[in-house]
């Protein structure tokens, strides 16, 4: 049996697969007064760098829609370190900030990278910083730059290290075939995680980022699996007549909420990791689904059509209290939170269409924060700053990503295919 | 023509969907890791059952058009029959009383609102088309219902023509 499987789904190890990078981006609009910032060329003496870290750097910053990053071409001087800074050269062309480093080999394939973050008014150092890491991680020593003074200039602890999976559908030989995926946060390095001729959905990460969850049709109906990033290990946890479905994983990692239908309609479980156990939570006749988890573990905010019409619930654990949050609107569904608790995303109609809304869950305030149509699967950033969501363009799925301000956006279109159903890893 | 002559024939397509289910593609059976049902061998994508075009060769008292309906459409947002999916359905039923086969039921929405949703919408439709077979007298251990939410459109576009294609329960 386990070979038949085997046979039918491809896994693969975390392993770049060049051929199959199909995300690129494209920004299509940033906030007003973005803060300038100039990334001085970031290179090892002597040597010629697979990655160009100070242009990943600027695309970082640049995607976040809270930074304009200087033309390289443009930059009168390219200072590799702090006694090489003029701050003439910076104060002239208008620039707030500059980042200046250099890399130096330690070893057999090994360097580290040397930055610092320059205030250009003020002439202040704000810090200098020490990173190392192997020649094949260049692009995780750029985002590390990245995160250090995004943090440093908007208080903001920085996302650019995180990752994102998703599911991508493609036509092959008259067949639709789907693959789990996950790539940087920037689209860049992605990799396969399964390929199946039948659906995949729902991908879910595990807290400490190194699983996800998700469901897979490959044995003729949903079920939902595990499976390690790091070496492709999965076990399957359902095989229920009926729906299994939108996998959650708890904040402490040792539960997972998730739908079930073998009892006569969809309700919400809570699967215990470690015993192997179901808890149900819900008890409706209506449809209860799309369980997402409070940071603190207590409660769920779930979709249900218990009220006529698909709106957001949050039930306590503990009590089994059900409360209805969203009264704005016909159909409210796919709840996820910011880490803060206090931002709700999800999916809402409007005018006939369906969009990304936001709805401040202190003051009730809605606002609907895409002009996309066909908007689904919303997935925030866990710091925040940004979520990511799916949509249609020219009968192609596509993520979208959006300041949570709904200031900036940017595309990452597949070159072939649909993407769908983006989920943020957590820190 | 009688059920009963296409008993063979239906043997024959589904043990050749079968063979082609083991060369190349994903079986359906579901013994992985769970205690669960023994399966029947029907893989989602494989096998399409009903209609055998070669009615000419003889009448039949429940069906002569040799193509019966197996895909039933719904209204957005809806899982209610339609009024025009009883008939062939009611002979769907008799079918399945005369000669009890497992059949799965798989229901399917449009691609508007959220996935996880639309899993649950597909799976109502299916569940409506069940308990009208049921209410017929079929036996209800031969039907599953299976739902693929948005996930297997019928046809790709975004349009209200699309959408209404997509919104199914397909008999298999």
């Amino acid at each position: 049996m386990l070979k038949k499987i085997c046979r039918i789904v491809f896994l693969v190890v975390l392993m770049p697969v060049s051929a199959l990078a199909e995300l690129s981006i494209e920004i299509t609009s940033g906030v007003d007064n973005p803060t300038d910032i100039a990334i001085s060329p970031i290179m090892m003496k002597g040597e010629r760098l697979a990655e160009d870290v100070s242009a990943i750097v600027a695309a970082d910053l640049e995607r976040s829609g809270l930074f304009r990053a200087m033309p390289r071409a443009n930059m009168l001087s390219n200072p590799s370190a702090l006694a090489e800074v003029y701050y003439r050269d910076w104060r002239i062309v208008g620039m707030q900030y500059l980042v200046v480093g250099n890399l130096v080999r330690q070893g057999q394939g090994r360097l580290s990278a040397t930055f610092s973050l320059v205030e250009v008014s003020g002439e202040r150092v704000l810090f200098t910083h020490v990173v190392k890491g192997r020649d094949s991680e260049l692009r995780d020593i750029a985002h590390y730059i990245s995160d250090k003074v995004f943090h440093a200039i908007t208080g903001i602890k920085g996302a650019f290290s995180t990752r994102l999976a998703y599911v991508t559908a493609i036509r092959e030989g008259g067949r639709q075939i789907f693959r789990l995926m996950v790539s940087d946060a920037d689209g860049a390095r992605e990799r396969l995680m399964l390929k199946s001729q039948e659906p995949i959905m729902s991908p879910s990460w595990s807290p400490d980022a190194k699983e996800l969850a998700y469901v897979s049709f490959e044995t003729g109906r949903p079920a939902i699996f595990r499976q390690r990033l790091d070496n492709a290990q999965r076990e399957q946890l359902t095989n229920f007549k009926g729906l299994n479905g939108a996998p959650a994983w708890s904040p402490d990692g040792k539960s997972m909420a998730l739908v079930l239908s073998k009892d006569g309609n969809p309700e919400i479980y809570l699967y215990h990791l470690a015993t192997k156990t179901f808890t149900r939570l819900t008890r409706h006749f209506s449809i209860d689904t799309e369980p997402t988890w409070m940071s603190d573990g207590k409660s769920l905010l779930f979709t249900s059509d218990r009220g006529g019409a698909p709106q957001i619930y949050k039930l306590n654990i503990a009590s089994r209290k059900v409360e209805r949050l969203t009264y704005n609107g016909s159909y409210n569904a796919r709840p996820r939170l910011a880490a803060d608790d206090r931002t709700l995303v999800m999916v809402h109609r409007s005018q006939d269409s369906f969009h990304i809304a936001s709805q401040d869950l202190v003051t009730g305030d809605l606002r609907v924060l895409t002009q996309t149509h066909l908007d689904e699967s919303p997935t925030v950033a866990p710091n925040g700053a940004m979520f990511m969501y799916a949509t249609k363009r020219g009968n192609k799925g596509v993520l979208t990503a959006v300041s949570i301000d709904a200031g900036s956006q940017f595309f990452l279109p597949s070159r072939r295919g649909d993407v769908r159903e983006p989920a943020w890893s957590p820190f | 023509m009688k059920f009963e002559t296409l008993k063979p024939i239906l043997a024959c397509a589904l043990l050749s969907s079968f063979l082609v289910a083991c060369s190349s593609t994903p079986p359906a059976s579901t013994t992985l890791a769970g205690a669960s049902t023994g399966s029947s061998t029907l893989s989602g994508s494989n096998v399409s059952t009903g209609s055998v075009n070669d009615g000419s060769l003889s009448g039949s008292d429940l069906d002569t058009s040799g193509g019966l309906e197996t895909v039933f459409y719904f209204d957005f947002d809806q899982s209610t029959l339609k009024p025009e999916s009883l008939a062939a359905l009611r002979i769907h039923a008799q079918r399945l009383i005369t000669n009890p086969v497992r059949v799965r039921l798989e229901g399917h929405a449009d691609e508007r609102g959220t996935r996880e949703y639309n899993m649950a919408l597909g799976e109502r439709r299916g569940s409506a088309v069940r308990e009208f077979l049921v209410l017929q007298g079929v036996d209800a251990s031969l039907l599953e219902v299976i739902s693929y939410g948005e996930e297997r459109p019928a046809v790709l576009d975004s349009t209200e023509s699309s959408w209404a294609v997509n919104r199914r329960v397909e008999i298999k």
